[in-house]
């Protein structure tokens, strides 16, 4: 028979040890947190930040992209070898596992970059992202990126809150072949139709948006109308 | 003056004679393929065996290129003579080993020799494989006949004038390379011998770990006296000195741990770099018999005496306190103010022989490019270390190593820029 003092202050220290289970003290040497020590020193401190501008915010992302990325570095469907070199050896589960840890973040957004470019371009990169150009068969970003261009859930990203010179990478990448994604890889479809200054004034659109409250991805349910493209990531 | 010179010539005539004698006949013990080759075994259990032996012999380095079907080719070796690219071992009728037979295949593999009898390149490492017994060139061959086969055809080999004739290999086996089977050691257990069989076959351990010559041969008795991996920027540590990695005074569970799980349980020794590759693609896939006998074998390898340390100049103040300055910013927090690291997290610096070895390559590299452990079964999350070549310039990382090789006790020599900038731009 165990003394009920003993009883409770037992149960409480299990309690706790639950507790730590879930969630993690940031210096745990076994916490996620440690285990991707090696992410944020590009990608920020909880992956939030981009000191030098270019390293894409990667905290809130929905976690079917992140983990999409995370394969296609590891795979070579993207060229980076700074990525390539850490992901090489790490399991799937691992990848998913990390990718969830970034998900679940929920830190707040800087306010946007000022819009240097001329208003002009400014326009034409609304008109993309809003509208597209039906004459070229461009379809707009919203349509699948969600309304408020903070991603569909699992695997479409938010666009905004990244630096202008991130996005206009990405989309150069796509055209250029660089980046790919699982096929049938609709970005590549879809950048093969726009002009450099399309993407110029794409990003630097974006860039300027500030991001809404909430941030998250929103559910696939919240689409008005079917993705106009088939995309091997988002399945 | 003039019989001196036909003496001269005719002597020398001779001795052409009798080294293009002497190369046909080491030639010649290359039969060819028999006509009536063995089957291909086409049983679940052969077949297994095979798939085993070749992530024993990490075949997949140099013939699956990232991302691409298994085994179709045309992944890039650099070599101090040329880039090698691995062939198509898919069973392709035209682009694959579609045609070949497990007595081409065995040629291959034991003789260096192609189907239609072209010498191979010796980055195919024969060297080794020609130890390989019969009845395991013929299950890995039941294997590669098991997997899917890919149209893609073999990127040929960019090697300099000469080393890509045939002449040239001629004269280059002739002078290393003869076929032979691994020769059980009967003074050793049946455990060490197996160990050696893997280790000196299939496994290669010596392409990485190995001293060359200046033709790119194995130097005979020095198989595990450390190398620098040629265009990768990375160093192989001898296996045979106690301040790099000689495995003797360990105890057979690291090893193990380190060969299947990438981290030895008892020092805490983790692998990074091309050995991470070696331990994901395969040795963590051997089977726990298996990598304990090259464990034994491993433990046994004689201990060279460590040479006499280079003489050099002992680092400037302000460059110690530079170094000692950026690891308190950037490195103390996981590794500790002291070195001292965080068990099965982050690896100690002090006592670090990874750190310490007289060839600072590797502690360079993996600052500049960081990485992570692989995934293993024993291991399935490793931690990781973040690149700084971003982040710090030649000087800060020469700074930091130098910092890093002379505290606590550690007692490497120091680093300069110069080393750094040619790890960085030359990866060599």
């Amino acid at each position: 028979m165990i003394p009920n003092r003993i009883r409770t202050s037992l149960v409480a220290t299990l309690a706790l040890l639950g507790l730590a289970a879930h969630a993690e003290s940031p210096t745990d040497p076994q916490g996620m947190t440690s285990r991707v020590a090696a992410c944020t020193a590009c990608h920020g401190k909880e992956g939030r930040a981009t000191p030098d501008g270019y390293f894409p915010r990667i905290a809130g992302k929905p976690a079917g992209y992140l983990f999409n990325q995370l394969v296609n570095f590891r795979d070579g469907r993207r060229q980076y070898r700074p990525m390539t070199h850490l992901v090489d050896h790490l399991s799937d589960d691992y990848l998913r596992e990390i990718a969830e840890h970034f998900a679940s973040l929920e830190v707040p957004y800087p306010p946007p970059a000022t819009a240097t470019l001329p208003a002009a371009v400014l326009e034409q990169g609304r008109t993309l992202v809003t509208k597209g150009d039906p004459a070229r068969q461009v379809p707009a970003c919203v349509q699948c990126h969600g309304t408020a261009m903070t991603g569909v859930a699992p695997a479409i990203p938010g666009l905004l809150g990244l630096p202008r010179d991130y996005l206009n990478s990405q989309l150069g990448a796509w055209k250029t072949g660089q980046r790919h994604a699982a096929a049938p890889d609709c970005m590549a479809k879809i950048t093969a139709r726009l002009t450099p200054t399309d993407i110029t004034a794409v990003a630097a659109w974006l860039a300027a948006q500030p991001v809404p409250v909430p941030s998250k991805a929103v559910a696939r349910s919240a689409l008005t109308q079917p993705l106009p493209l088939d995309c091997g990531g988002v399945q | 003056m003039k019989r001196v010179l036909t003496w001269g010539l005719g002597g020398l005539l001779g001795l052409l004679a009798l080294g293009a004698a002497s190369i046909m006949w080491l030639d010649s013990a290359d039969a060819p393929p028999s006509a009536n080759p063995r089957p291909v075994a086409t049983d679940a259990a052969t077949i297994e065996r095979g798939r085993y032996l070749a992530r024993a012999g990490n075949c997949a380095a140099c013939h699956t290129r990232r991302g691409e079907a298994p085994y179709a080719g045309g992944e890039a070796l650099v070599t101090p003579f040329g880039t090698v690219y691995g062939g198509n071992l898919t069973p392709h009728a035209t682009t694959g080993l579609g045609q070949w037979s497990t007595d081409d295949f065995w040629r291959a593999l034991h003789h260096g020799r192609s189907r239609d009898g072209r010498m191979l390149t010796p980055a195919f490492p024969y060297p080794h494989f020609t130890q390989v017994t019969r009845e395991d060139s013929d299950a890995l061959f039941a294997f590669l006949r098991t997997v899917p086969a890919v149209d893609r055809a073999n990127t040929p080999n960019a090697l300099e004038f000469p080393y890509d004739s045939q002449l040239a290999l001629k004269v280059w086996r002739a002078l290393y390379f003869q076929p032979g089977t691994y020769t059980p050691q009967p003074a050793k257990s049946a455990e060490w011998n197996r160990g050696a069989y893997l280790v000196n076959g299939l496994g290669h351990c010596a392409a990485c770990h190995g001293v060359r010559n200046a033709m790119g041969a194995t130097i005979a008795g020095r198989e595990f006296d450390g190398a620098s991996i040629p265009g990768q920027g990375w160093y192989a540590p001898a296996l045979t000195l106690a301040a790099e990695g000689s495995v003797a005074a360990w105890p057979v569970a690291d090893v193990v741990g380190l060969l299947r799980d990438g981290v030895a349980p008892g020092t805490g020794a983790g692998v990074i770099g091309p050995m991470a590759e070696v331990v994901a693609r395969s040795t963590q896939h051997l089977s726990l018999a298996d990598a304990q006998a090259m464990a034994v074998f491993l433990r046994d390898l004689p201990v060279r005496p460590a040479a006499e340390p280079p003489r050099v100049r002992p680092a400037d103040p302000r460059t110690l306190d530079r170094g000692a300055k950026l690891y308190a910013d950037q490195c103390a927090t996981c590794h500790g103010e002291r070195g001292e690291g965080q068990p099965g997290a982050f690896p100690a610096l002090a006592g670090n022989r990874a750190v310490t070895m007289a060839d600072p390559s590797n502690l360079v590299r993996v600052i500049l490019q960081g990485g992570y452990g692989p995934s293993t079964a024993g291991r399935p999350r490793p931690h990781g270390m973040p690149p700084f070549g971003h982040v710090l310039d030649d000087a800060d990382i020469a700074a930091v190593t130098t910092h890093v090789r002379s505290a606590w006790g550690n007692a490497g020599t120091p680093v300069n820029q110069v080393q750094v900038v040619k790890l960085r731009e030359g990866r060599d």
